[in-house]
C-alpha cells in the first residue's frame, strides 16, 4: 500500500502520540506555573499592603481577614454567607438554564427559517446594545421582589442573547460543499440539521455558554442589589458595605467570584467531554 | 464494460449568471454531450470555462438556465432523489466530529440503512480505498491524500451509478496525486462506476480517461473531445509510452488552439498534429514520472 504520512497509532481514537506520563505533567506545570505565581504573588502583596495599613483603613481587609470572616459568618444570622452563596447560585444557574434553553430554541427556529433569522439577528444586535441590567427593578416588579424568579429572569435575559446569536451563527456557518454533499444524498432538511448543523454549532454553543456563566452571576447579583430576600450575595454586599463591614463585603465578593470560576470550569470540562474533536480541545501537540 | 446506453445525456445546456435581472456572463453555451455506462470522462479547460458548473448541473446541485439533463433515462432531479450520484469535491469535506468510519456511514444513515449493514458497508469501502487500519481515526489525524480517499469511500458507499469528481486531487502534491490516480483507476475498474472527472491537469486527464472533453471559456463550450485509447489496465509504465505523450500533446494543442483540430473525437487527426509538436511535451511528461519514482 502507498506510504502513510501520518504517524498515529492505528485504533487509538484519541491518539495523542507517545507522550510519557511525567512528560505531560511537566508540560502542564510549565503551562500553569506563571498563572499560579501571579495569583499567589498578588495575594502576598495584598496581605502585606493590608497589614501595613491595618487600623488606618478598613476598606481593604487582608486576605487572611477575609478567610477568617468567611469562617465566622458562614452560618451567621445577620450575614449568612453560606446560604447566600447557595441562594445566588440557584438564581444564576436557573437563569443560565432558562436563558440557554430559550437561546438555543430561538436559534434553531431562526436558522431553519431564513426570514426569521433576518428579522431576529438585527433585533438581537439592538437588544445587546441596550443595558439590559438597567431593567432589573422592572423585573423585580414584574416577577415579585421576594420571588427568586425575578433574579432568575434577569440572569436569563442576559444569557439569552449571546447564546442565541452564537448558536445561530454556528448553525448557519456550515461549509457550502457540505450542504452540496447532503443535497446529493437527497437528505431531508431535518437530517441536515441533526447530522451537520447541530454538531457544527456545538463549539459556538460552548463559547457562548462560558460567557453566559459569568453573565448569569452578574444578572443575579445586580438584580439582588435592588431588593429581595436577604440570604443572597447581592443583599449581603449592599448591606455590609453600608454598615462599613467591608470584610463581609469582600467575603461575599469572593464567594461570587468562586461561584463564577467553578461554573466556568464545569462548562469547560463539559466542552472537553462533548467536543474532543474540535481544534480548540486538541491544542496539546 | 462499456455498453451503449447513455448514462448522462446533455441537450443544449446553457447557463447564464445574472445580477439584478441583467444577464452578466454566459458560463455555458449549448453544451451537448453523451456519457456511456462505465466510461471515465474528464472535463478539462482553463478556469472560467464552466467545467465545475457543468459538473454541478449534471449532479442537480444547480439548475441550468436552458437545456435538459437526462441521467439513467430520468431528469437529473429524479436521479438525485434516487441517489444516483456520488460526489467528491476538491476539499474532502469530512466532518471532524465523526471518525473515518462515521464519515463513510453518514450517507448510509441518511439513507436509513440499518446499523449492521452500515458498519459492514463502510468497512468494505474503507478496505477498498486501503484505509482499513484507520477506521477509528478522526479526519484531522490523516494526511490530505488519505482524507480524499475517505471522501471517495463515502461517495461510493451507497453504490451510486455515477461518480462526479470536481478536481479531487487539485490540492494534493504531484507525487500523491499520481498515486491517487492509480487508486482511482483501480477503484473504477473494480466497481464499474461511470466517472465524470473535472481537472485542469492534462497528464491526469489523459492517464485516467476513456475520453477527454476539452472546454474553452467565455462562453463555456466544448471545443474538442479526444478519445484516449491507451491500453488498460494502466500503470506507471503507461506514463512512459509514446502514445501517452502523443495524447498529452493532443490535449494540450486542443486547449491552446481551440477549434484548430477536428471538431470532435478523431484521435488520429489530433495525434498527427501532436507528433509535429515534437520533443518538448514528452520531456515535461518524463519529469513528472521521475518525480513519482523518486
Amino acid at each position: 500500500m502507498s506510504a502513510v504520512v501520518v504517524r498515529t497509532r492505528p485504533g487509538g481514537a484519541g491518539g495523542r502520540g507517545q507522550e510519557t506520563w511525567s512528560g505531560r505533567w511537566v508540560r502542564r506545570l510549565r503551562f500553569y506555573l506563571p498563572a499560579v505565581v501571579v495569583f499567589v504573588g498578588t495575594l502576598a502583596v495584598w496581605q502585606v499592603f493590608a497589614n501595613a495599613l491595618a487600623g488606618k483603613v478598613t476598606v481593604l481587609p487582608a486576605p487572611s481577614v477575609i478567610v477568617e470572616t468567611l469562617r465566622n459568618h458562614w452560618d451567621d444570622a445577620r450575614y449568612p454567607l453560606g446560604a447566600a452563596m447557595q441562594g445566588t447560585l440557584t438564581e444564576a444557574l436557573g437563569g443560565l438554564a432558562l436563558g440557554t434553553l430559550a437561546g438555543v430554541l430561538v436559534a434553531l427556529a431562526s436558522a431553519r427559517f431564513l426570514t426569521a433569522r433576518d428579522i431576529l439577528l438585527p433585533v438581537a444586535v439592538a437588544a445587546s446594545a441596550i443595558p439590559i441590567i438597567a431593567m432589573a427593578p422592572l423585573f423585580n416588579a414584574w416577577f415579585g421582589i421576594l420571588n427568586p424568579l425575578s433574579k432568575m429572569m434577569m440572569a436569563a435575559v442576559l444569557v439569552f442573547f449571546p447564546v442565541m446569536a452564537n448558536v445561530t451563527l454556528g448553525l448557519v456557518s456550515v461549509d457550502k460543499a457540505a450542504l452540496e454533499l447532503t443535497r446529493s444524498y437527497a437528505s431531508s432538511e431535518w437530517a441536515v440539521v441533526r447530522k451537520v448543523r447541530i454538531p457544527n454549532a456545538l463549539p459556538y454553543f460552548f463559547t457562548a455558554l462560558k460567557l453566559a456563566t459569568t453573565l448569569s452571576l452578574i444578572g443575579a447579583i445586580v438584580a439582588e442589589y435592588f431588593g429581595g430576600q436577604r440570604n443572597v450575595l447581592g443583599r449581603i454586599i449592599v448591606e455590609s458595605a453600608s454598615s462599613l463591614a467591608f470584610d463581609v463585603t469582600w467575603a461575599a465578593i469572593m464567594l461570587g467570584a468562586a461561584s463564577g470560576i467553578v461554573t466556568y470550569l464545569v462548562v469547560a470540562l463539559l466542552e472537553r467531554l462533548v467536543i474532543p474533536w474540535h481544534a480548540s480541545q486538541r491544542s496539546e501537540q | 464494460m462499456t455498453d451503449n446506453a447513455p448514462v448522462v445525456r446533455l441537450d443544449g445546456i446553457t447557463m447564464t449568471f445574472s445580477r439584478g435581472g441583467q444577464a452578466l456572463t454566459t458560463a455555458l453555451e449549448k453544451i451537448d454531450l453523451e456519457i456511456r455506462r462505465g466510461e471515465f470522462v474528464s472535463l478539462i479547460g482553463p478556469s472560467g470555462c464552466g467545467k465545475s458548473t457543468l459538473l454541478r448541473i449534471i449532479g442537480d446541485l444547480i439548475a441550468p438556465t436552458a437545456g435538459e439533463v437526462t441521467v439513467n433515462g430520468k431528469p437529473a432531479t429524479r436521479a438525485r432523489l434516487d441517489r444516483d450520484y456520488g460526489m467528491v469535491f476538491q476539499a474532502p469535506v469530512l466532518f471532524d466530529w465523526r471518525t473515518v468510519q462515521g464519515n463513510v456511514e453518514l450517507p448510509l444513515e441518511i439513507l436509513r440503512f440499518d446499523r449492521a449493514k452500515r458498519t459492514a458497508r463502510a468497512r468494505e469501502m474503507l478496505e477498498l480505498v486501503e484505509l482499513g487500519d484507520f477506521v477509528r481515526h478522526h479526519p484531522y489525524q490523516l494526511s490530505g491524500g488519505m482524507q480524499q480517499r475517505v471522501a471517495i469511500a463515502r461517495a461510493l458507499a451507497f453504490e451510486p451509478s455515477i461518480l462526479l469528481m470536481d478536481e479531487p486531487f487539485g490540492a494534493l502534491d504531484e507525487m500523491t496525486r499520481e498515486r491517487m490516480n492509480l487508486e482511482v483507476l483501480r477503484i473504477w475498474e473494480q466497481t464499474g462506476t461511470t466517472v465524470v472527472f473535472v481537472t485542469h491537469s492534462i497528464p491526469e486527464a489523459v492517464f485516467l480517461s476513456s475520453r477527454v472533453v476539452v472546454m474553452s471559456p467565455r462562453p463555456g463550450r466544448i471545443t474538442n473531445i479526444i478519445d484516449i485509447d491507451l491500453q488498460r489496465p494502466r500503470n506507471d509504465a503507461t506514463r512512459e509510452t509514446e502514445r501517452y505523450f502523443e495524447l498529452v500533446t493532443a490535449v494540450r494543442e486542443a486547449l491552446h488552439h481551440p477549434g484548430s483540430t477536428g471538431s470532435s473525437g478523431s484521435t488520429s487527426s489530433t495525434s498527427s498534429s501532436g507528433s509535429a509538436a515534437g520533443p518538448r511535451p514528452p520531456s515535461t511528461g518524463r519529469l513528472a514520472v521521475e518525480g513519482a519514482v523518486g
